[in-house]
């Protein structure tokens, strides 16, 4: 089926410049600028292009501005992009035809879609007239939502009436109702506590897996992205900074390894293996340039009482921290764009 | 399309659902509604007693009927569109309104028909003692009741098509409340809601029957009360639909543009 190969989501090189009002402080410029508006060229999105297959779930990744949420509104179909085109189920999205419409959904944490003084069903029975679904369609739908998220106590409950978690979760099954093939989720877990956190991750992937939707995710939580994306997509200041597989951005990034040793009892002298990152009691944690890690290893097994030993990545969120970190030059966008996954 | 009558019934529910949860507001709102022509009234009837019982032929009995006649159609056809549609644009929440299947204008249309569907329960009771109270000299002939229930749907039509239209100047102006408060200062005095057409100094008069304000509010109130020839009400009834059509098209077309500067800047 030609369905099947053709991608999801196709993006060719896209941008994105905002014309923002500015304006010197103080009382002249204040007075000055009633007849004499003055604006700024701000890039958001600085030409980015990839591809996203049917049924995969993509992490976006990047900065605050770095113009994730500026994609991701382009995507949906909110924004017109400056230039670059961009096919999402083989529509181009800010036509925003209906058809397209009823195929996708933009969740953004803070904006609600479900009325605030009804009980939550009653805003669900609006979005099925909304979308025209079909009555065993939505009972369908709504019984999958429940059995994933356990709406059920939520339902007869006013929207103003629920915790922050609990509204993000009837939230997320109100733009999910309509069983839309393209999801973007912009900060889905922002503000929830762990248990909600991990609650709303699992119920992306199952929702995912099982509908084969295509999924582009952002989030500040590099365990939601951990937990659901095989790839990712870093972009920086407006570009495209990476895409490839979490691991390869992790091996590319972080050119170190993260070695743990539980001892039996106490050694001194222990500076003479290498970097050493924390001692607690007992358990060294200890750094070294990956091409060095397997032969510290053997040394440290050869030398010291070692009852246990891990090799491991340094945790995700520090590698992010890199290479957001990095100096522009050294992040050139072109040349970190890794094989895609 | 074919699902729309399912949106509306959906719709229905839901406003109905929303409003009756208020009926704190409910009731200041219908207290609102009343006091209106009740104010009106007295000070007309008050010039009319220093008069000598009349002011231009219209007696005390003659304006209760007006104002009365006049809180029944502006209450058919007031809208709130102005300040919801800012409202949207500077709380973000038209960008979902954007991103559902459907025109946003049909959940206006919808909420605001319950909202006036609801509110008859007191508006039509409040006109019965009002117009008793006041001994209102309604004197309605058939065709004038006839000819009544076109001018009103096409009034409170017209109203709506307005100020939807006025209400997307918020795509382009951050701060609309100086606009909505000129338009409802002319609409005031020319529609024919602070006092009658007739008795406006010509010029002015002459002005209003050629503007769109009269025919959303003085016009049905006029012909419904018998103050019109049958020629002046079908010419009036042709002035609203010209003007509802002009309105329509004006607001596809800002429409498309507000929509498309929005979708620029920055949604």
């Amino acid at each position: 089926m030609i369905e099947s190969t053709a991608p999801a989501l196709s993006v060719r090189d896209l941008r994105k410049t905002y014309s923002v009002p500015e304006r010197e402080s103080g009382m002249r410029a204040s007075i000055r600028s009633l007849w004499r508006r003055r604006t700024s060229e701000v890039v958001a999105v600085a030409g980015i292009t990839f591809d996203v297959a049917p049924g995969e779930v993509v992490g976006f990744l990047g900065p605050n501005g770095a113009g994730k949420t500026t994609t991701l509104k382009m995507l949906a179909g909110l924004l017109h992009p400056t230039a670059g085109e961009a096919r999402v189920l083989g529509f181009e999205p800010w036509q925003r035809e209906h058809d397209y419409l009823r195929q996708m959904t933009l969740v953004m944490g803070q904006r609600n879609q479900l009325v605030w003084d009804i009980p939550v069903a009653d805003s669900y029975e609006l979005n099925r007239a909304i979308y025209a679904i079909p009555i065993d369609d939505y009972r369908g739908a709504l019984a999958e939502l429940d059995e994933l998220l356990e709406l059920g106590p939520l339902l007869p409950k006013p929207v103003r009436n629920l915790s922050l978690g609990e509204r993000m979760k009837c939230e997320l099954a109100g733009a999910l109702l309509h069983r839309p093939r393209m999801l973007f989720l912009d900060e889905p877990t922002l503000g929830l506590d762990v248990t909600a956190q991990r609650r709303i991750r699992a119920f992306v992937a199952a929702y995912a897996e099982r509908h084969q939707a295509t999924v582009l995710l952002t989030s500040h939580y590099m365990a939601d992205v951990e937990a659901l994306a095989e790839r990712v997509i870093v972009i920086h200041r407006g570009g495209l900074l990476f895409d490839g597989a979490l691991g390869t951005l992790v091996e590319r990034f972080s050119p170190f390894k993260t070695v743990t040793v539980d001892l039996d009892y106490p050694v001194e002298g222990l500076e003479r293996f290498g970097e050493i990152v924390s001692i607690e009691e007992l358990r060294i944690t200890l750094r070294a340039p990956k091409s060095e890690a397997a032969a510290l290893t053997a040394r440290l097994l050869a030398e010291l009482p070692v009852i246990d030993l891990s090799v491991s990545d340094p945790p995700i969120d520090e590698v992010i921290d890199r290479v957001f970190s990095a100096p522009a030059d050294e992040a050139e966008p072109a040349r970190l764009v890794g094989t895609s996954a | 399309m074919r699902h729309l009558p399912q949106l509306y019934r959906a719709q229905f529910r839901t406003t109905f659902a929303d409003q009756v949860q208020y009926r704190g507001a409910l009731a200041i709102w219908a207290i609102n509604l009343i006091l209106e022509p009740v104010i009106y009234l007295a000070v007309w009837s008050t010039v009319a007693a220093s008069q000598g019982g009349a002011v231009d032929g219209f007696g005390a009995r003659d304006f209760a009927a007006y104002f009365i006649a006049a809180m029944v159609v502006n209450h058919a056809s007031v809208t709130w569109i102005m300040w919801e549609f800012e409202f949207w644009i500077r709380q973000g929440t038209l960008s979902p309104r954007l991103l559902r299947p459907v025109h946003p204008i049909h959940q206006t249309i919808a909420d605001n028909l319950t909202f006036k569907i609801l509110n008859l329960i007191v508006v039509l009771p409040a006109a019965a003692v009002l117009a008793l109270v006041f001994h209102a000299n309604f004197t309605i002939s058939p065709w004038t009741l006839a000819a009544f229930v076109p001018a009103l749907l096409l009034a409170a039509a017209l109203r709506f098509a307005i100020e939807w239209t006025l209400a997307l100047a918020a795509f382009w102006i951050t701060r609309v409340g100086a606009i909505n408060q000129l338009y409802f200062v002319v609409f005031l005095f020319l529609s024919g809601q602070m006092a009658p057409l007739a008795l406006l100094p010509s010029p002015i008069a002459t002005l209003a029957a050629w503007l769109p304000f009269y025919r959303m509010l003085g016009f049905p109130v006029e012909l419904l009360l018998g103050h019109l020839t049958p020629t002046e009400a079908l010419w009036g009834i042709g002035a609203q639909a010209a003007w509802l059509a002009i309105f329509v098209v004006a607001l596809n077309v800002l429409w498309a543009r507000g929509v498309r500067q929005y979708s620029a800047v920055g949604a």
